[in-house]
C-alpha cells in the first residue's frame, strides 16, 4: 500500500509499505477514504517529538471502511463505515474504566520508554512516535486498528466523510477543551490559537453557552474562520495588538473567566521571551516553548481555569507557577479521551447544531501528503486544515 | 529435600536493589547529594564571593574574590559531573583534591593577621568534615567499579529482581491463572514453556541466545492460595533460581496487586555468562515489561502488539512483511483463552 513516511525533519514522503496485517484478535483493518494532518503532526514533522524513526508511517485522523476483523471483534461487519479516534484504547484496564481513554494501560508496547520522559505512561496513538507505542499511522491506504470493538464509531450512510471525519480528533479535543472551562452563564472564554484545535474549541465553547468567545491568533485568515465560521464574538492579532490589553478591556478589568492553549510546544510571538525560548530550544535547554501557556495563566480572571489541550512534550521555562498559586487558579489538561465524546458529538451532527467540515480549506490527494505538509507548516494560500483522500 | 520450610527474603530483596552492591549504592547516593552541594556552593562563590568570604573569615579584596569565584567554578564543574555522569568516581576524587586544595588555602589564610581566625577555624573544620564524606564516596565508588562488567557482577551475586503491577481482574482469577505454571510463556518472553509434572514440580524451558535453550525442574516451596506462591529450581540445576509472586488485593476495588520477587544464580563459565546475557543490561526492565504483558493478557486477553513492537528494538512504525511467529502462535493461544481459559 502507499503511506505517508517520516524520513527525517521536515521530510515526509509517500511510500509504497507491506499492507497491515491482523496482529491482534480485537484488531480491525480499514481502508482509509479519508485522513487529514493535524497540527500535532506538525510537532513530528518538526522534529520536536523524541523518538520518530526514519519510516514511521504518520496520521491519527482517519476514518474508512472495515475490509477485515479479528476473532474477537463481533461489533464490526466487513463494509463498515467507521471513524477512528486517535488514541488507543482496551476499554478493560481501570483508566477506560473511568473513561479516560488516552490514559489506557494497555495500549503502548512502549510503556519503558514513556515512563522514562513522563515518569507514567499514556495510551498508545497511532502514528505518534515510538513514546506512544510506535503503531503505523492512517494517513495511508490502510490501517490497522487495535481494539476494534472499543473505538471505532459507526458512520451513518446519510453523513459525508468530510463531517465525520473530525471526530477521530479536533472536534473532540477542541470540546474537551472548552467542557474542562464549567463554562457558566455570562463567561467570557479566550482561546489562544486560531488553528484547527482552536476553532472547534471556539465553537464547543459557544454550544456550551459561553456569553463571548475571544479568538487569539496571528493570522488574520485565521480569526476570519474564527469570527465568521466558528461564532467567535470577539477577535484579537497579538501582532498588532498587546493580548494582555485588549483582554483586560474587554472584560473590565476581569481577565476571562477561562482560557484555552490550544497552540502548545511551538507558540511564536513577538515580544522577548520568543527569543528567550526559541534560543532555550535550540540549545535544547527546554523542549517546549510555552510562549501561550504563560499568557493564557496571567491573563485568567482569579480563580479562574486554564485549559490546555495544545499539545506539550516535555521540559518548560519560566512556568509562573506564582500566578496559579497566588490567584487560585485550576490547570486542567489533557489528551483527548476521544472515546467518551464520539456519540454525543455525532448527534450534535445528526442534529445540524456543527457542522465540522467548516475548517477544511484544502483537499490533496494522499499522494499530495508532502505538499500538505509545507502548505499547513508555512500557513500558504489561506492553509487550516488539509484533508487527505485516497 | 525438605524445602517446605523455605521463605523468601522479601526485606533483603527489597534491600538489595537488582544486583548492584550495597556499598556502590549508598556511595552513588552520596556522590549525588555531594553534586548537589558542590554546584549551590560553586554558584554561592561565583555569584556573591565577597559573601562567603566574609562568612569564611578572609577579607574581601580583589584577590580573594578571584580565587573565589575560580574554585567556585571548580565546584560547580565537579557537581555537574556528578550529577550527570555515568561514571562517578573520577569525578568523587576529584572532590577530594578539591578539599585539599581549600584546606591549603585555608592553611595559608591563617597567616595573614587581616582574616578572622575564629572563622576560619570553623570553615577549616567544616572543610575537614565533607573531605571525610568525598573520602568515604570515592572509595566506595573506585571499589563498585571493580565491580563491573556487568556479567561478572551477575555470576557473582546473582540477579535479584523485585516488581509490581497492579491488575484490574479479581485476586482469584489473577492467583488461578499463575498458579496454572504453563501460562506462564504467555507473558514471560524468554520461557519458551513450562510443563507440569506432578503437583509440586515442573519442567521449565528458556530461550538463551544464539538459538539455545537453558532447561530446569523448579518445585513449588510454598503455596497459600490467593495469597503467595513459592517456587525454586531443584538440585543441580544449571540454572539455580527461585521466585515468589504475592497477591494482595488492591484497596478500594482497583483489582489486584501483584508482587514478584525473582532470584537467578547463574554459575561460573559459558553457561553463567549466557544466562547474564538473557537477561542483559537491564534484568528490571524486562521482568517489568512480563508484568506488564500479564497484565495484558489479563485484562484485554492477549499480548498488546504495534507495528513496531513485533519487532526486536525499536523499528520503523510500520506493518511487518511477515507476522513473525510468537506473534502467531500468541493469537492461537488467546483463541484458547477465550474458550476457557482466562476467562
Amino acid at each position: 500500500m502507499r503511506a505517508t513516511c517520516w524520513e527525517g525533519k521536515r521530510t515526509v514522503k509517500v511510500e509504497t509499505v507491506p499492507d497491515p496485517k491482523i496482529l491482534n484478535q480485537r484488531d480491525a483493518i480499514v481502508r482509509v477514504t479519508s485522513t487529514a494532518i493535524c497540527g500535532s503532526d506538525l510537532h513530528l514533522y518538526n522534529g520536536f517529538v523524541p523518538s520518530m524513526e526514519r519510516g514511521d508511517i504518520l496520521g491519527h485522523e482517519f476514518m474508512g471502511e472495515v475490509v477485515e476483523v479479528g476473532r474477537s471483534v463481533k461489533n464490526l461487519s466487513l463494509g463498515d463505515r467507521v471513524v477512528v479516534p486517535f488514541p488507543i484504547a482496551c476499554g478493560n484496564c481501570a483508566m477506560c474504566q473511568r473513561d479516560l481513554f488516552s490514559l489506557c494501560e494497555n495500549s503502548n508496547p512502549n510503556q519503558w520508554l514513556a515512563r522514562k520522559l513522563w515518569g507514567h505512561s499514556p495510551a498508545g496513538i497511532f502514528g505518534y512516535s515510538h513514546l506512544t507505542g510506535g503503531y503505523a499511522g492512517g494517513q495511508a491506504e490502510y490501517a490497522r486498528v487495535p481494539f476494534a470493538d472499543v473505538g471505532p464509531l459507526k458512520v451513518p450512510s446519510g453523513m459525508a466523510d468530510e463531517q465525520a471525519l473530525f471526530l477521530s480528533d479536533i472536534f473532540p479535543t477542541g470540546y474537551m477543551g472548552a467542557e474542562m472551562c464549567d463554562i457558566k452563564r455570562g463567561d467570557v472564554i479566550a482561546v489562544w490559537g486560531a488553528g484547527p484545535v482552536g476553532q472547534f474549541a471556539i465553537a464547543s465553547a459557544k454550544l456550551l453557552g459561553a456569553e463571548r468567545v475571544v479568538a487569539i491568533d496571528r493570522f488574520s485568515y485565521r480569526l476570519r474562520i474564527a469570527k465568521e465560521k466558528a461564532g467567535a464574538t470577539d477577535i484579537i492579532n497579538y501582532e498588532d495588538t498587546s493580548v494582555s490589553e485588549a483582554l483586560m478591556e474587554l472584560t473590565a478589568g476581569r481577565g476571562p473567566d477561562a482560557c484555552i492553549d490550544a497552540v502548545g510546544m511551538e507558540a511564536h510571538g513577538h515580544h522577548p521571551m520568543y527569543a528567550y525560548d526559541r534560543a532555550k530550544q535550540a540549545l535544547m535547554l527546554e523542549t517546549d516553548r510555552p510562549l501561550a501557556l504563560r499568557e493564557a495563566i496571567l491573563s485568567c480572571r482569579n480563580g479562574g481555569v486554564v485549559s490546555v489541550i495544545g499539545v506539550y512534550g516535555g521540559f518548560i521555562d519560566k512556568f509562573p507557577m506564582g500566578s496559579v498559586m497566588n490567584r487560585s487558579l485550576t490547570i486542567r489538561t489533557g489528551q483527548c479521551h476521544v472515546q467518551r465524546y464520539l456519540k454525543p458529538l455525532l448527534e450534535r451532527i445528526e442534529r445540524g447544531e456543527i457542522d465540522p467540515s467548516f475548517v477544511i480549506t484544502h483537499r490533496l490527494k494522499l499522494e499530495d501528503a508532502p505538499r500538505g505538509y509545507e502548505m499547513f507548516l508555512h500557513k500558504e494560500d489561506g492553509c487550516e486544515k488539509v484533508v487527505l483522500s485516497t | 529435600m525438605t524445602s517446605a520450610t523455605h521463605r523468601y527474603d522479601y526485606a533483603g530483596a527489597e534491600r538489595r536493589r537488582e544486583g548492584n552492591g550495597g556499598h556502590a549504592d549508598d556511595g552513588e547516593r552520596m556522590a549525588r547529594a555531594l553534586g548537589v552541594f558542590s554546584i549551590g556552593l560553586g554558584l554561592a562563590q561565583v555569584l556573591a564571593p565577597h559573601g562567603v568570604a566574609r562568612a569564611i573569615g578572609v577579607e574581601d579584596d580583589d584577590g580573594n574574590r578571584k580565587t573565589m569565584r575560580a574554585l567556585g567554578f571548580r565546584e560547580i564543574a565537579t557537581g555537574v559531573g556528578l550529577l550527570t555522569q555515568q561514571r562517578l568516581a573520577p569525578f568523587a576524587w576529584g572532590r577530594v583534591t578539591g578539599d585539599a586544595m581549600d584546606l591549603a588555602l585555608l592553611g595559608r589564610a591563617f597567616n595573614s593577621r587581616r582574616n578572622d581566625r575564629g572563622r576560619l577555624a570553623a570553615a577549616t573544620a567544616a572543610v575537614a568534615g565533607v573531605t571525610i564524606l568525598d573520602l568515604v564516596a570515592s572509595q566506595r565508588l573506585t571499589r563498585s567499579a571493580e565491580d563491573s562488567p556487568i556479567s561478572a557482577r551477575v555470576r557473582r551475586q546473582g540477579i535479584r529482581v523485585h516488581k509490581a503491577i497492579t491488575i484490574h481482574r479479581p485476586l482469584e482469577e489473577v492467583y488461578e491463572f499463575w498458579r496454572k505454571l504453563e501460562n506462564l510463556p504467555r507473558f514471560m518472553v524468554h520461557l519458551e514453556s513450562v510443563r507440569t509434572l506432578d503437583d509440586r514440580r515442573s519442567y521449565w524451558k528458556a530461550r538463551a541466545p544464539l538459538g539455545l535453550t537453558v532447561e530446569w525442574t523448579a518445585e513449588i516451596v510454598e503455596e497459600r492460595p490467593h495469597e503467595l506462591l513459592s517456587w525454586r529450581s531443584v538440585e543441580d540445576s544449571q540454572v539455580p533460581n527461585r521466585g515468589t509472586v504475592r497477591f494482595v488485593r488492591a484497596p478500594g476495588d482497583r483489582g489486584t496487586e501483584v508482587h514478584l520477587d525473582l532470584r537467578y544464580d547463574p554459575p561460573a563459565g559459558a553457561v553463567g555468562a549466557t544466562i547474564a546475557k538473557l537477561f542483559g543490561e537491564e534484568p528490571s526492565q524486562q521482568v517489568d515489561g512480563d508484568l506488564r504483558r500479564l497484565k495484558q493478557v489479563l485484562e484485554t486477553g492477549e499480548v498488546v502488539h504495534s507495528d513496531a513492537s513485533i519487532h526486536r528494538g525499536l523499528h520503523p512504525a510500520r506493518p511487518p512483511e511477515e507476522v513473525p511467529s510468537q506473534v502467531a502462535a500468541g493469537r492461537s493461544r488467546s483463541f484458547a483463552s477465550q474458550n476457557g481459559g482466562v476467562e
